[in-house]
Order: C-alpha cells, then sequence, then structure tokens
C-alpha cells in the first residue's frame, strides 16, 4: 500500500493534473479501490442494509434511515449506520449490499474532503452529485453480481439557496428529485407514505416527523426495515442539511417523535395520518 | 575534448545549499507559535487564493516559504499522503512525524540527486490533545528536520525575527495574545521602524486541538480585526486592565 516511507515520495504524490482522491488511487494503487478484488460471482451471507427516506422541506432537506441490516432472513444488526454527512453540507444514505455501500461512502467522503482541500474550496453540489454518479458507474459490475449499492444524496446548495435531492440508479444515472425520495427494500411503502404526508413548504420539525413516520409505514409492511425500537431505544438516524449545514436530529427529539406517531397510530385512537 | 573540471563534494553541497538559501530568503517569513489552545500560524500575504498555509489532516497543517510552485506540489503530496494513510489504515494513523518524515526523505534525494534543490523550507505541525503533545517540525531544503517547541520562524530575515520572537513568546499564551505577537514579529525591520500590518495583508490560521474532529480554521480578515484590535490604543498592552 503506501509507498516506502523511507524513501522519496513516488512520482504519483507529485504529480500535478487531478484533485480527485479516486483518480490518485487509480494511478497509486488501484487494489484499494473497493470492490476490485472481490472474485465473480454469487456472493451469500453479504449485510444488506434498507430503507432510507430523503425529502424536502422549507429551507433544506430532511434525511433518514432505519437501522436494520439484514443477511437472508435474519437480522444481521439492529442498529447499523445508514445516513451519513458527506461533508459539511450534504448528507448521503445507502441502501444495498452493506459492506460496499459503507466503503462506497467512506471513500466519497474524503473524495469531497480532498477536494477540498486541495482546491481549497468547497465543490459545487452538482459536482458532488456527478461524482457520486461517477463512483456508482465504477461499481457496475459488482452490480450486475447482485451487489449493488443505491444511494441517495440530498445537501443545501449554497449557490441557489435551496436543498436538493438526487436519487441514482445502479448504472450511476443520476437524477434530480423535486419532493421527497426513498430507496432500499421498503422505498415502495415509504414513498407511498410520503405521497400522503409530505407537503411543500413544510418545517423542519414537520419534515422530520413525517420522515419517521414513512420508516414506520415502511417497516410496517418490509420486513427488512427496522422501525424504531422503543425497547433497546434505538431510533432511526435522521439528519437536517441546511445552511447551516449537516445536523444530525437528536435521540430525545427522536423519541418524542416517535411516540407521537406510535400515538396517532395507535388502534382505538383519534385516527392515523398526519394532522394538519 | 575538454575534461569536466573536478568539483570537491563540499563546494558541490555549498554551492546548492548557498542557492536554495538565497532562493528561501527572498520571501516574507511565516512565523508558527504555540497558543493554549493549539497552534497558530501566520505569514504576510495579500493573496487570498495563493495560500501558504493550509490543512493537510484533521490535526496536520503546513506551512512553507520558498517557491511557490515548489512547496505548493509539496503540499498536494502531502494531502495525498495523508488521506491515503487514513483510507488504508484509520484516520488516528495519521502523523505528522511520518509526514515530516516522508518530506524529509523527499527534500533530501532532491538535494542530492537533482541538478537544482528544492528552494523551500517546511513547517508540519500537528496539533495533539495538551500542549505537550503538540508537534511541530521543521524542513529544510536539504531534508534535514528538526523538532521545534513551542516557536517557528522560516524565511527571509528568519534568525532576526526569531530572536524577538522567542523573547516575548511563552507557553500557555491566549490566542490574541498570540496572533497580536506573531504580527509584530512579521512588522519587524532590520533597520527602521517597525510597520503595522493590516488584516487585509495577513495570512492567518490556526490548528485549534478544541474542534471536534478538523482542527485547521482560517482567520477571516474580520476575525483577524478582532483579535488585533486590542492593540490598536498605542498607550496599553493587551493585558492591560
Amino acid at each position: 500500500m503506501t509507498p516506502d516511507t523511507h524513501g522519496r515520495l513516488p512520482a504519483s504524490f507529485t504529480m500535478p493534473g487531478t484533485s480527485s482522491f479516486l483518480d490518485f488511487l487509480a494511478v497509486h494503487d488501484p487494489s484499494l479501490l473497493p470492490g476490485r478484488t472481490l472474485p465473480p460471482g454469487e456472493v451469500s451471507g453479504a449485510l444488506h442494509g434498507t430503507t432510507i427516506v430523503a425529502l424536502s422541506f422549507d429551507g433544506g432537506i430532511v434525511m433518514a434511515g432505519d437501522r436494520r441490516a439484514t443477511s437472508g432472513a435474519a437480522i444481521a444488526s439492529h442498529h447499523i449506520e445508514k445516513v451519513f454527512p458527506a461533508d459539511e453540507y450534504s448528507a448521503v444514505g445507502i441502501a444495498g449490499t452493506a459492506g460496499l455501500a459503507l466503503e462506497l461512502v467512506r471513500l466519497f467522503q474524503l473524495e469531497l474532503e480532498h477536494y477540498e482541500k486541495i482546491e481549497g474550496t468547497l465543490l459545487s453540489l452538482d459536482g458532488k452529485a456527478n461524482r457520486l454518479a461517477t463512483m456508482i458507474r465504477g461499481s457496475l459490475g459488482l452490480a450486475l453480481q447482485g451487489l449493488a449499492v443505491v444511494p441517495v444524496f440530498g445537501g443545501y446548495d449554497l449557490d441557489r439557496e435551496v436543498g436538493r435531492i438526487f436519487s441514482y440508479d445502479v448504472t450511476g444515472g443520476r437524477y434530480e428529485e423535486t419532493d421527497y425520495h426513498a430507496v432500499g427494500s421498503g422505498s415502495a411503502y415509504a414513498k407511498g407514505s410520503l405521497k400522503k404526508l409530505w407537503w411543500s413548504d413544510m418545517s423542519a420539525q414537520d419534515a422530520v416527523r413525517v420522515a419517521v413516520h414513512a420508516l414506520v409505514d415502511a417497516a410496517d409492511d418490509d420486513a427488512a426495515t427496522g422501525g424504531p425500537d422503543t425497547t433497546r431505544r434505538i431510533w432511526p438516524v435522521v439528519a437536517t442539511v441546511t445552511s447551516a449545514g449537516y445536523q444530525r436530529v437528536d435521540d430525545d427529539t427522536l423519541g418524542a417523535v416517535v411516540a407521537e406517531i406510535e400515538a396517532m397510530r395507535r388502534a382505538g385512537g383519534p385516527g392515523g395520518g398526519e394532522p394538519r | 575534448m575538454t575534461m569536466p573540471f573536478y568539483v570537491s563534494p563540499e563546494q558541490l553541497m555549498k554551492d546548492r545549499a548557498d542557492y536554495a538559501r538565497k532562493g528561501i530568503a527572498r520571501g516574507r517569513s511565516v512565523v508558527v507559535l504555540a497558543y493554549d489552545e493549539g497552534i497558530a500560524f501566520a505569514t504576510e500575504n495579500p493573496s487570498r487564493a495563493l495560500h501558504k498555509i493550509s490543512e493537510i489532516y484533521d490535526r496536520i497543517a503546513f506551512a512553507a516559504v520558498g517557491k511557490y510552485n515548489e512547496f505548493e506540489n509539496l503540499r498536494v503530496a502531502g494531502v495525498r499522503y495523508a488521506d491515503l494513510r487514513g483510507y488504508a489504515y484509520d484516520r488516528a494513523d495519521v502523523s505528522a512525524r511520518a509526514l515530516a518524515n516522508a518530506y524529509a526523505q523527499t527534500l533530501g534525494t532532491v538535494f542530492t540527486t537533482e541538478s537544482k534543490p528544492l528552494e523551500v523550507e517546511l513547517v508540519v505541525a500537528e496539533v495533539g490533545a495538551t500542549p505537550e503533545a503538540d508537534q511541530i517540525y521543521r524542513l529544510s531544503y536539504d531534508g534535514s528536520v528538526a523538532d521545534e517547541h513551542g516557536t517557528v520562524v522560516m524565511g527571509g530575515q528568519a534568525e532576526h525575527l526569531a530572536e524577538r520572537l522567542t523573547a516575548e513568546w511563552r507557553p500557555g499564551m491566549p490566542l490574541a495574545e498570540a496572533v497580536q505577537l506573531a504580527v509584530r514579529v512579521l512588522g519587524t525591520q532590520p533597520d527602521g521602524e517597525d510597520r503595522t500590518l493590516e488584516p487585509a495583508q495577513l495570512e492567518v490560521a490556526v490548528l485549534d486541538r478544541t474542534r471536534p474532529r478538523r482542527a485547521f480554521r482560517r482567520l477571516a480578515p474580520a476575525q483577524l480585526a478582532d483579535l488585533l484590535g486590542t492593540t490598536a490604543e498605542p498607550s496599553g498592552g493587551p493585558e492591560q486592565g
């Protein structure tokens, strides 16, 4: 891996021209790029992460992910995290093969930070979204093996001063979503829920509640999606990205939101749905 | 056919060292000094885009004097080196010491094997959890490394400025005092009165140990004016009252 630390830095380190860590890695040591060393064929026993929702609100976006990872029919993890800060003003959530997805996130975070340090400025939000698309396209071979990674990316656009959400397919196609988006095994149910619960220009508080509500609805129908775990007090990872940057919603707030949704859905209660 | 003149290795190295020193002495100085919550870097640099002080990694910063293209190239190499190490192992495994070694080897190899030495002098600093754990390495054009404690001055009239800095610096200074001292030292002239440097002429950055992950922070001219503001009155020092 790292060059001989007792010798001069290799030429690839001083080569001018690229501000991308990925490009540097491809020249210097391609074996470190994720997934390149996996043998072809079916891989069994890999963990799968499931549902992520993202929605826009007045002044930013909120992204939320459940905490479950599955391996076949078994629950492999109750507390995996699938929503991450990509940098100060953006968030990335991942569904799919967990091992590859977590590596992709780590590399993506590093890619953005590397660019920022070398260039002295942040990439534009579109630049970040395109960079992620290239990285997904790079693992298309793995996707064809059944090891797909499908992220959702969102952030605060400092130039346009709005929150924006981008969805991807396994071929690296990048699509901008205007209102809300969900990925993963429970995404169909989550989207159905968001369709009814989302309205434009909602407040951040409402957006957090709607995001958690959509995850609860997804967990209700999808076995691979975990709902809020009141026994262990494990709540979904919920983060907002606004002009103030990436902020994770704290557990106390989420506990209250979860209790509110529970009360709303409880049989014999005043009836389901979001009050407006 | 003419025979090349014999040049003794001593003479060869001396010529190269003189050449590099001359190049470095032409530039403005960089001052590095520890303060109670981290390490501060200051230099006179009117450019907002071409930096002499930069972030390398979470707790590591880089400062340089000399030829811009040469130290910029080393800076980028350092960012790549640190990011690669952090990616292959873990973020905690990136250290200023390893980076300083890599730089030292590079500078040393270039000095002895290439036709022209690099006309740069560098500081690689890492802020620790406590002031005792801070590390400041100074690297010369020939690859020599010095582990410095508290203060470093590089560039033109470094010796003269260093004298003044070491005389007035003490461990555990608050940030405002440290920055004021750095700016006073930068304004020192070998003969004649000291110059007063304005915030817009300065590039100042800190490695702040109280910040959660990335400790590096540039001080914008407005913040700098606030920090320097206390010395505006000629009558009293920063300690007044």
